[in-house]
């Protein structure tokens, strides 16, 4: 009855509406700004800025992917940066094919790493990503599969908790370590880069970045209003109940390993649709998207935003990236102690983000309190 | 003037056979101060005689003299032989600035600066050489030190002739070594495989077949591809066969050997990460930096004591133990208590301590890799035989890693610390209904844990250089390690360090470094479906 009426609370006063109507206001003032305005009015918005508010947004549409997982099931991805790069990658492919004989060595078929390579034909796993369609298929086939194969052996044998945590965290670990070689034909240590255009869209053009820029906000909006309705629905009660008591609700009838492989395989597609969008973006994909750091990252967004909101996994991204990019040039190498205090400070102080720190304001401590009770019970017994 | 030089000769040589008669040995540095007075006009004629007409000249030197000639062909060899023009002393020299240092060619007394223009350099040619360094073997070969005896006749290998046949047959009489022994008849069979009765050669393959030296492999090679006789080509055939059976048993020992040797970096890595995990339930994600914090230690110790490296690691390993403790119990009372019964909340909390500890190490050394030296008695390799040599420093590893093992399992055995470390990992609320002081036991265990850390740290200092990142990657491992043994179970953590161990090294070879530890991981994954409980799982309710 308690869960009943929290799960009632968390979601009878989510703002999506409102939320999403913000988004969709903002993104078009921000395109106008771009598009419209003359250089010196004050309203204009670099196109610089465009891609950078671009790029968070990504980056809130991956924390959108963890905290569906992590703040709705429990299941904490360290390796949620493996799913993105493998969408950047998808991404990736695609672009490379649209460079044609203009890269470097004018080679038609070939991408310019494979001809430095001394490779004669393209490998098989290349076949298909001329076609944009094919590509965006892959978008979400590959890591939504990747994400099948590792949750059925993980979550069908119990593997959860920390277990969890660290074997996602092996998981991009080892992706990391395979994408630097050469070998595996995706450009190594490099990457992909030096993309031309999309679609017939020159990349560099301020028209295509604003484009782009609409898009993912409208990607954004889709998938948090979907994501929303999942966790609203019949699905998504049996999810937290998950969350709050696995062997319960296993006790109750439900096979929670079920509800976990598929709501961790929309998670990951997600994030690989995230990282299709980050790369026309920021013109690169490299293996140092698959790094630990930047999976773990992800996770205290939506620590700092508040999870099992939704609102504050986005919310929280946009804040973090931006402290970033502002402090990182100020003082390049005071981020990393400003990262970890943020982690320790956190889960110390903030357990329920910054959601819950403005609920608490509000008045509202009933809601943000028994989450927490609960949880630690659980880990505790 | 030459005359004069002559009877100083004269008279040392008197000397000096007088000292080895009462003394009856010899050394480098006692080799006598002059030579024979017939010796040492040959030397002077080296003054004079063209390049081409040097070597009968050495030829007889060699015949004449003994041991006494070694540094007058060395000093050649090395191409420091010079002579004072208005004396035509023969002299070795340094070029020390823009002058030369003069040494005396026995002695090794200085005999002051001079001037390029004041000497002459006495040169050689490659044919010179080739003979010096034979010379220099055969007369090595009279060396006391059975060693450098071995080594002479391994050097000799290459270059065969006769006259080092007729040394080495006259020397293998008196020989008494066991392997200068095998190794001069090594070299006569070598000789011998080239003779032109098939006899002889088929029982100089029956000896090239029992030895592992690339010389005899090579020469029997090519006699199981061209030798005219065939029963000297199978037999040689055979031989060879037997030879590469055997390498490869040794190069299997080698990378058992390798194999092992991580393992006991494993082990040290991820005991300390064993006993918090199983006692606290936490993975404490900054324990690859305690580690990283060890190195460190090692590495500031011997800045502080730059005059006794050899002793350095004796005050490095309780250093860094206690440092790399401190360090984790300060984590433990600061964050991790206050985040129980939260284990990822506890795991992200950790992180961001290994972040900060990263940056710090950064900010204070320098984001640079350092070097930590090694002391003498750990660098330097134990050679079995020609194919398998152990490092000392990889011995000295596992050797340590073993024996912190065994402290850690007399620790939690015997002690009272160990009784209550046991009875909290087992059920906490119980051991606490007890009246065990829990939070002091997760204090102690963690400083444990985080010390043992420090401690594999110093040992890691001695295998690769020392940077920021040098914990990082540890981490994954120590979990994998940990849980592919069962939590809470020592042996569990040894037998699962010294497998993986293993395994990555013996994949190796076959798929390449990076897809070796792919698949170990792929495998950890595909095992803990099996086995979720790992290899050893903790019996009893408390498991569950």
């Amino acid at each position: 009855m308690n869960q009943l009426m929290r799960f009632t609370r968390l979601h009878g006063d989510s703002k999506v509406a409102p939320f999403v109507a913000v988004l969709v206001i903002l993104t078009a003032l921000a395109s106008l700004g771009n598009l419209l305005m003359p250089q010196d009015s004050i309203f204009y918005v670099s196109t610089y800025t465009i891609t950078l508010l671009g790029k968070y947004l990504c980056y809130a549409m991956l924390a959108l992917a963890v905290d569906v997982i992590w703040g709705y099931c429990g299941i904490l991805s360290l390796g949620h940066g493996a799913f993105f790069a493998l969408g950047g990658y998808a991404m990736g492919m695609y672009l490379m094919r649209q460079i044609g004989d203009r890269g470097v060595y004018g080679n038609p078929e070939l991408p310019d790493f494979m001809v430095f390579l001394n490779w004669s034909e393209l490998p098989w796993f290349w076949y298909g990503f001329d076609q944009f369609w094919f590509a965006m298929l892959m978008v979400l086939l590959v890591p939504g599969l990747l994400a099948f194969i590792f949750g059925w052996l993980a979550f069908r044998s119990r593997v959860t908790g920390v277990y969890l945590s660290i074997m996602t965290q092996a998981l991009t670990y080892a992706l990391l370590l395979a994408f630097f070689r050469n070998e595996m034909g995706f450009g190594g240590n490099n990457g992909l880069t030096d993309f031309k255009d999309i679609l017939g869209f020159d990349l560099q053009s301020d028209k295509t970045r604003v484009a782009l820029f609409g898009m993912t906000a409208l990607l954004l909006g889709l998938t948090f209003i979907t994501s929303h309705k999942i966790l609203k629905s019949r699905m998504g009660k049996v999810i937290v109940a998950i969350r709050d008591g696995e062997s319960r609700a296993r006790f109750m009838g439900y096979r929670t390993e079920r509800y976990k492989v598929w709501l961790f395989v929309y998670s990951a597609m997600i994030a690989g649709i995230a990282g299709a969008l980050y790369v026309p973006q920021v013109g690169i994909i490299n293996p140092g998207e698959f790094s630990p750091l930047n999976s773990i990252e992800i996770v205290i967004w939506v620590a700092v935003g508040g999870r099992g909101t939704l609102i504050g996994a986005i919310i929280g991204a946009l804040l973090v990236n931006y402290a970033k990019t502002k402090f990182t040039a100020i003082m390049p190498d005071g981020w990393l102690f400003a990262l970890g205090a943020m982690f320790v400070l956190v889960t110390l102080y903030l357990p329920q983000g910054l959601m819950g720190l403005l609920q608490k304001i509000r008045g509202d401590k009933e809601t943000a309190k028994p989450v927490e009770t609960t949880q630690a019970q659980e880990a505790k017994a | 003037m030459r005359h004069l030089l002559a009877v100083f000769c004269c008279y040392f040589a008197v000397f000096s056979v007088s000292v080895q008669a009462n003394e009856q040995t010899i050394s480098d540095s006692q080799i006598s101060t002059a030579v024979a007075p017939s010796t040492s006009m040959l030397i002077q004629q080296l003054v004079e005689v063209k390049l081409s007409k040097s070597l009968p000249l050495l030829e007889r030197l060699e015949a004449e003299g003994g041991t006494e000639l070694l540094p007058l062909f060395k000093t050649l060899l090395e191409g420091r032989l010079y002579f004072i023009k208005s004396t035509k002393q023969v002299v070795a020299a340094d070029k020390t600035g823009s002058d030369y240092q003069l040494f005396d060619l026995f002695s090794g007394e200085t005999l002051g600066m001079m001037n390029k223009k004041q000497i002459k350099k006495i040169r050689v040619n490659n044919k010179l050489r080739v003979f010096l360094r034979g010379a220099i073997a055969r007369l090595d070969l009279k060396h006391p030190d059975a060693d450098k005896r071995l080594a002479a006749v391994k050097a000799l290998l290459t270059s065969l002739d006769s006259s080092t046949l007729n040394t080495l047959e006259a020397i293998r009489n008196t020989e008494s070594d066991e392997h200068v022994l095998a190794m001069i008849d090594l070299a006569l069979a070598l000789d011998l495989s080239r003779s032109p009765i098939p006899e002889k050669r088929l029982a100089a393959v029956t000896v090239l077949g029992d030895s592992l030296e690339s010389d005899s492999r090579n020469r029997l090679n090519v006699m199981a591809e061209s030798d005219p006789d065939t029963q000297v080509k199978q037999a040689a055939e055979v031989a060879l066969k037997k030879i590469n059976e055997r390498i490869e048993f040794y190069d299997f020992v080698d990378q058992l050997f390798f194999g092992l040797s991580l393992g006991s970096v494993l082990l040290l890595a991820a005991i300390g990460l064993a006993i918090t995990f199983g006692v606290m339930g936490v993975i404490n994600m900054a324990h690859g930096e305690m580690i990283m914090l060890g190195a460190y230690t090692t590495y500031v110790v011997q800045l502080m004591m730059p005059e006794y490296i050899e002793y350095s690691l004796w005050v490095a390993i309780p250093a860094a133990f206690v440092v790399s403790g401190l360090f984790g119990i300060l984590i433990e009372r600061g964050v991790i208590r206050h985040l129980h019964g939260r284990p990822l909340e506890t795991l992200l909390a950790t992180f961001g301590i290994s972040l900060i500890l990263q940056q710090l190490v950064r900010t204070v050394f320098s984001p640079l890799n350092r070097q930590v030296e090694s002391p003498l008695w750990m660098s330097g390799s134990l050679e079995i035989n020609p194919v398998l040599s152990l490092t000392f420093n990889r011995l000295y590893i596992l050797a340590f890693a073993l024996l912190v093992f065994g402290l850690l399992l007399l620790i939690l055995r015997k002690t009272s610390l160990g009784l209550n470390v046991r009875a909290v990992s087992q059920n906490r609320s119980m051991a606490k209904a007890m009246g065990i002081r829990t939070d002091w036991v997760d204090a102690m265990t963690f400083g444990l844990g985080s010390g043992i850390a420090g401690i594999a740290g110093v040992a890691l200092s001695q295998l690769t250089n020392v940077g920021p990142n040098l914990g990082q990657s540890y981490i994954i491992d120590s979990f994998m390690v940990v849980v592919f043994g069962g939590v809470g179970n020592l042996w569990g953590t040894l037998v699962a360090a010294f497998s993986l161990g293993v395994a990555n090294k013996f994949l190796e070879p076959v798929t390449g470094a990076v897809l070796a530890s792919i698949l170990v991981l792929v495998f950890i994954i595909l095992f803990i479906q099996k086995k979720p409980k790992g290899l050893f799982p903790q019996k009893g309710r408390a498991a569950e």
